[in-house]
């Protein structure tokens, strides 16, 4: 299991490496949902501000 | 031939409903495409010769680099179908890509230089494909301060598509940038003419890996998209529908 | 009434040229930038003209894209304020067209005498004298295709709030191809090398820039005055 996560001693690079792939992969699921929220919420007080 | 699809595509509701029902469905193909890949990188690959262990951040660093790409055209596309046939569906298609785009320049910048430093001993050189991947984030993020900056939403968006499509020369030029020019980054192992120089068992991981990314980036533009339709569209009917 | 282009080119020509001579100071700004960016270099980096040399292009080529920078606000501002633009664009004669003129105007008017000049900061960076003519012929040519990128994003920020630093950052990576073989150059004709290649390099991006610029610029300005 260690000698998985040594990876050759190239461990230290490739971890965060891939931490930071699934970090943007993450995080821009978030920011898209995110920003989904926001519209519909903005649009939903147009309507109302209008009727 | 019957364009009504086409024509189908020009309308918000649609568009809207389309990537309501269908971006939870590709995300989660993708996802499963994802994590079966990274097994298979991580796990049931074997040790290149040279590189060891080091190699297996190709399964990161690739599909992001060409995710970066994919994401820029995509928007360049969008951006000249906008402009030719005025739909505004296909400028709000184009602002939904770039965030996404920009970040996975980073994502691609970030891994490589990760892979760069045990590799060729420095996180960074001025080669030509790295230098015109940072110009890619450079394009990325002017694209968005343009259409920040504009007032007029349709302005913005014919401004950007203008700015984009003058920009979309420099993929190309990261794309063939190793074949040009010498280059400390390898020339393509994958997408290249003829078959791919990787082992089986090193390849299918990788092109799961290809195929999981762009349908993550389908499902995140579809996502995107939605709330860029929703922006726009202040006044239409459909909008009270798709909020309630 | 169409006009000849050769006819619409002198008038706009003309026109700017005219206008440019009543603000002089507008027309130095960019140039004394230029040469205290270049004097900024040897004081803060060493005095020392050998070590200076080394980095000399990259400091004449960073500093007459900055100083191009800072002249292309000039090059639709004032005509996009008092509506000639517009006039322009409705007058049924090419905008394209027009705006090349335009912009071929500014070239002469900043990107040359940026050139001209350049051996006297060139001097003060410890440039030697042999290399002068090649530096000021790739100066020339690449501060043209400059102003032609540059024209391109000044049409596109005409309605932006704070133009000024959104046109730095949509020119900056566009220029950057110029940037790099611009210095190209001006290294090997420090070094007594020949300067075809990239001269040929610079050519090629400024014949691009003819050809795509304009077009690009116009639509720019269309966009921007609807």
């Amino acid at each position: 299991m260690s000698k998985f996560f040594a990876m050759d001693g190239y461990g230290v690079y490739l971890w965060p490496s891939f931490a930071l792939g699934i970090g943007v992969i993450v995080l821009n699921v978030i920011l898209a949902l995110r920003s989904l929220a926001a519209a519909k919420l903005e649009a939903r007080r147009r309507l109302e501000m209008r009727s | 031939m019957n364009w009504t699809w086409f024509h189908r595509l020009g309308s918000p509701p649609h568009v809207y409903g389309f990537a309501e029902r269908w971006a939870p469905w590709i995300g989660g193909v993708a996802a499963l495409a994802i994590v079966v890949a990274l097994y298979g990188g991580l796990v049931l690959a074997p040790e290149d010769y040279q590189q060891k262990d080091a190699f297996r951040m190709v399964y990161v660093h690739a599909p992001s680099a060409w995710l970066s790409l994919m994401a820029y055209s995509t928007m360049a596309v969008a951006a000249a179908v906008g402009l030719i046939w005025r739909m505004k569906v296909a400028h709000s298609a184009a602002a939904a890509c770039a965030p996404i785009g920009a970040w996975f320049t980073v994502a691609a910048l970030g891994t490589g230089m990760l892979w760069g430093k045990p590799m060729w001993g420095t996180y960074w050189v001025w080669d030509p494909r790295l230098t015109s991947e940072l110009l890619l984030l450079f394009l990325y993020i002017g694209y968005m301060g343009l259409r920040a900056a504009i007032e007029d939403p349709q302005k913005a968006d014919k401004a950007s598509a203008v700015f984009a499509i003058v920009g979309v020369v420099n993929v190309p030029i990261i794309k063939f940038s190793v074949n040009w020019w010498n280059s400390l980054h390898q020339e393509a192992t994958v997408m290249r003419m003829g078959k791919p120089t990787m082992n089986g068992d090193m390849l299918w991981p990788l092109l799961l890996m290809f195929v999981g990314f762009s349908l993550y980036f389908a499902a995140v533009v579809l996502i995107r998209l939605r709330a860029e339709l929703l922006r726009r569209e202040r006044s239409a009917s459909w909008v009270r529908e798709a909020v309630a | 009434m169409k006009a000849s282009a050769v006819a619409v080119a002198r008038l706009v020509v003309a026109r700017d040229l005219r206008l440019a001579f009543r603000k002089p100071s507008q027309l130095l700004q960019p140039l004394l930038f230029f040469m205290i960016v270049a004097t900024l270099f040897p004081l803060t980096l060493t005095p020392e003209l050998s070590r200076l040399r080394d980095a000399a292009p990259g400091v004449l080529w960073i500093g007459a894209l900055l100083s191009s920078l800072l002249a292309l606000e000039f090059l639709f501002r004032d005509d996009a304020q008092d509506g000639t633009l517009e006039q322009f664009a409705l007058s049924g004669q090419s905008l394209t067209w027009m705006l090349f003129a335009k912009t071929c105007t500014h070239w002469l008017l900043s990107g040359l005498p940026l050139a001209l000049s350049a051996p006297v900061a060139a001097l003060a960076l410890g440039v030697p004298a042999e290399a002068m003519g090649s530096m000021v012929a790739s100066l020339a040519l690449g501060g043209f295709a400059l102003s032609l990128l540059g024209a391109i994003s000044a049409g596109l920020t005409l309605g932006a709030r704070r133009g000024g630093v959104l046109l730095s950052l949509l020119t900056l990576p566009l220029s950057v191809p110029v940037l790099v073989f611009g210095a190209d150059a001006t290294q090997r004709a420090i070094a007594g090398a020949a300067i075809a290649p990239p001269m040929y390099m610079l050519g090629a991006l400024a014949v691009l820039g003819v050809t795509l610029a304009p077009l690009a610029a116009a639509a720019a300005v269309r966009i921007g005055l609807e």
